[in-house]
């Protein structure tokens, strides 16, 4: 049985509310951070734990909040960021939603140790009810003496606000995130200057996700060591993993990152398997900006290793064959399903959520859509597959932020891992219009390694 | 087209939230303050709202616009009583989205973008609502509405029409 950290109490009737949550333990962690700590040593658990960023990125939590810039008489702040918007991930909305709580408490222990009084949670716009839940959450530990002047007569003061965004993607880039929490739209900054040194309204800010910050409060009670001993190597700790797709149990699920691939896909504990006994196709392992992998390379690393859930591991092998931990979310595509298709509709999704400040991505991801569209719709020439890479390719480095990437890497992998599905509908116009290419040779076992001579 | 003005409880609420934000730094409200006009205003937000929204905030009306025009969630043009906003995103295509959102076509009789003549629904897609472990979905007002199927779509119909016949 894995260690749960974060949703172990989940499914507690009443862990919404302040008292059953307080009375199962909660708050424990702002007790003895403000207590017993000081707000360097907070830090310090946050680096021992080897916590990274469960945004996407996977940036070490602790190095980031050392980057934080102090100058004299100028305010900082944390930002929360529940911009969660990646499709394939809705963990954050599950935590949010079932454990207020749990975020608040992390909350205020992160903003002690950053010297946060005025901390923000940016929540997506469409997640309204999930914005109630917060504001009744924080009234309740506002009502309980945990936010507020003078937190547990310790001489911290905090408020904590929620800010709700109105639909945009690229505002889950934290510079983006910062315009607009700046009123402004949401367009991403040149760095530097880093949102540690100049942040929201120029002052020092650091920006992290949700679980992210749930994730300090089993740290500052256990203690960073004990933390890091969960999981494997760099992949300390638990992370959340939304599921999606093809399989029996969708959901959202804690695991401790030494589970394989194909256990997570096919244990009862987790998604339970395929429906309907069909075969596993491909899958997007961390959310839709990450690589797609065919079912085989999904399974196994080249060296014919078993694949596990957890950053080095997805990372195995690099964009060639390799994926990415991303933000967890897990996108399973079953023999039934089309790539072609499905890339089209993340092409189209990053179109539309493209800013516009860059034109590579501006441009490029309208170029995209349109191509995958008339190959999807039996229109294509045998020279868009190439065209297709040759843009892709523009794009990718070329932006201010990294959704120009998260446009280009998707496409990438698709023509990457399936370019005779590309050619089989350029070749077959009719016939991909009926059916699809199905699982060709995507789940043949790979040719075993020949060492370089 | 007479100057929109918040209620009593609608404009304390905006003040309050002003207050979230440093001093000289109120244009931080306007996603939050642009929210409750919409929901008051009519389910969209005309120029007179977005100038409204920009006195109350002491800035410029372009600074409104700009930002209106930017965010998805924002209508800057009428809309239905009810809005459908169906995902279309991959995890929900896999699960049959556009079966759902053609089916809703036909039996609104409008294409996406579009208002039935009634005034009662809007049909629109959307990228990505962070529901893929739940699609097909739909945004509905401020809730979510998953695991669609044809006869879901009908009964949620069938609602949206009795509640604006019992408000009528």
């Amino acid at each position: 049985m894995v260690r749960k950290l974060l949703l172990e109490k989940a499914h507690l009737e009443g862990i919404r509310g302040y008292d059953v949550y307080r009375r199962e333990g909660g708050y424990r962690s702002v007790e003895k951070a403000l207590g017993e700590m000081t707000p360097d040593q907070v830090t310090d658990e946050v680096k021992k734990s080897g916590l990274r960023g469960r945004g996407g990125a996977g940036f070490p939590t602790g190095m980031k909040w050392s980057f934080i810039a102090k100058p004299e008489g100028v305010p900082r702040h944390l930002v929360c960021n529940a911009d969660e918007s990646e499709p394939g991930t809705f963990k954050d909305r599950y935590l949010m939603e079932f454990l207020p709580h749990l975020l608040i408490e992390g909350l205020i222990v992160s903003s002690y140790a950053l010297g946060s009084h005025v901390t923000y949670i940016y929540v997506r716009g469409e997640y309204s009810w999930v914005i109630d839940i917060l504001e009744t959450a924080i009234g309740e530990a506002k009502a309980n003496g945990w936010i507020g002047n003078n937190i547990l007569g310790k001489g911290f003061d905090l408020e904590i606000y929620v800010h709700r965004g109105a639909g945009a993607y690229i505002c889950g880039e934290e510079t983006a995130l910062l315009e607009s929490l700046e009123g402004k739209r949401g367009l991403p900054r040149i760095k530097p200057p880093f949102p540690a040194v100049k942040g929201v309204w120029d002052r020092p800010t650091v920006v992290n996700n949700v679980e992210t910050l749930a994730a300090v409060v089993p740290i500052i009670l256990i203690g960073g060591e004990e933390y890091a001993k969960i999981g494997v190597g760099k992949s300390t700790g638990t992370k959340l993993i939304s599921t999606c797709g093809n399989i029996n149990k969708p959901g959202v699920y804690e695991i401790d990152m030494t589970i394989s691939v194909e256990d997570f896909i096919y244990s009862e504990e987790y998604c339970g398997g395929i429906p309907n006994g069909k075969k596993l196709k491909a899958c997007i392992p961390g959310g839709s900006s990450v690589p797609i992998l065919p079912a085989n390379l999904l399974l196994k690393t080249v060296k014919g290793e078993k694949r596990l859930m957890n950053y080095e591991s997805l990372a195995d092998g690099g964009f060639v064959k390799g994926s990415m931990m991303g933000s967890g979310g897990f996108i399973v595509l079953d023999e039934d399903q089309c790539v072609v298709k499905h890339t089209l509709t993340l092409a189209r999704f990053y179109r539309h959520e493209s800013c516009g400040q860059c034109s590579p991505c501006r441009e490029g991801t309208g170029w995209m859509e349109k191509i995958l569209r008339n190959i999807d719709t039996g229109k294509g020439k045998m020279s868009d597959i190439d065209l297709l890479w040759d843009i892709q390719r523009r794009i990718e480095g070329n932006t201010i932020c990294p959704l120009g990437d998260a446009a280009a890497w998707p496409v990438a992998a698709a023509i990457r891992h399936f370019r005779d599905e590309f050619e089989w509908h350029v070749l077959n116009p009719e016939e991909s219009q009926k059916r699809n290419y199905g699982l060709a040779h995507y789940a043949d076992p790979l040719e075993p390694a020949v060492a370089a001579v | 087209m007479t100057h929109p003005i918040f209620p009593p409880d609608k404009l304390a609420k905006v003040m309050e939230l002003i207050t979230h934000y440093p001093e000289g730094k109120q244009k931080s409200a306007i996603l939050p303050i642009l929210h409750i006009a919409q929901d008051n205003f009519g389910g969209w937000l005309s120029t007179e709202t977005m100038d409204y929204v920009a006195e109350l905030l002491n800035i410029l009306p372009m600074e409104v616009y700009e930002v209106a025009t930017f965010y998805s969630m924002c209508n800057t043009k009428p809309v239905g009583k009810y809005v459908f906003e169906v995902c279309q995103t991959g995890p929900c295509m896999i699960n049959g989205s556009e079966e759902i959102i053609q089916y809703l076509k036909d039996t609104l009789h409008i294409e996406v973008g579009e208002t039935t003549s009634d005034g009662l629904f809007t049909l629109k897609t959307v990228e990505c609502l962070g529901a893929c472990g739940y699609a097909p979905m739909m945004q509905l007002g401020k809730f979510y509405r998953e695991h669609l199927t044809k006869e879901k779509v009908n009964a949620i119909i069938e609602e949206c029409r009795n509640t604006a016949a019992t408000n009528n």
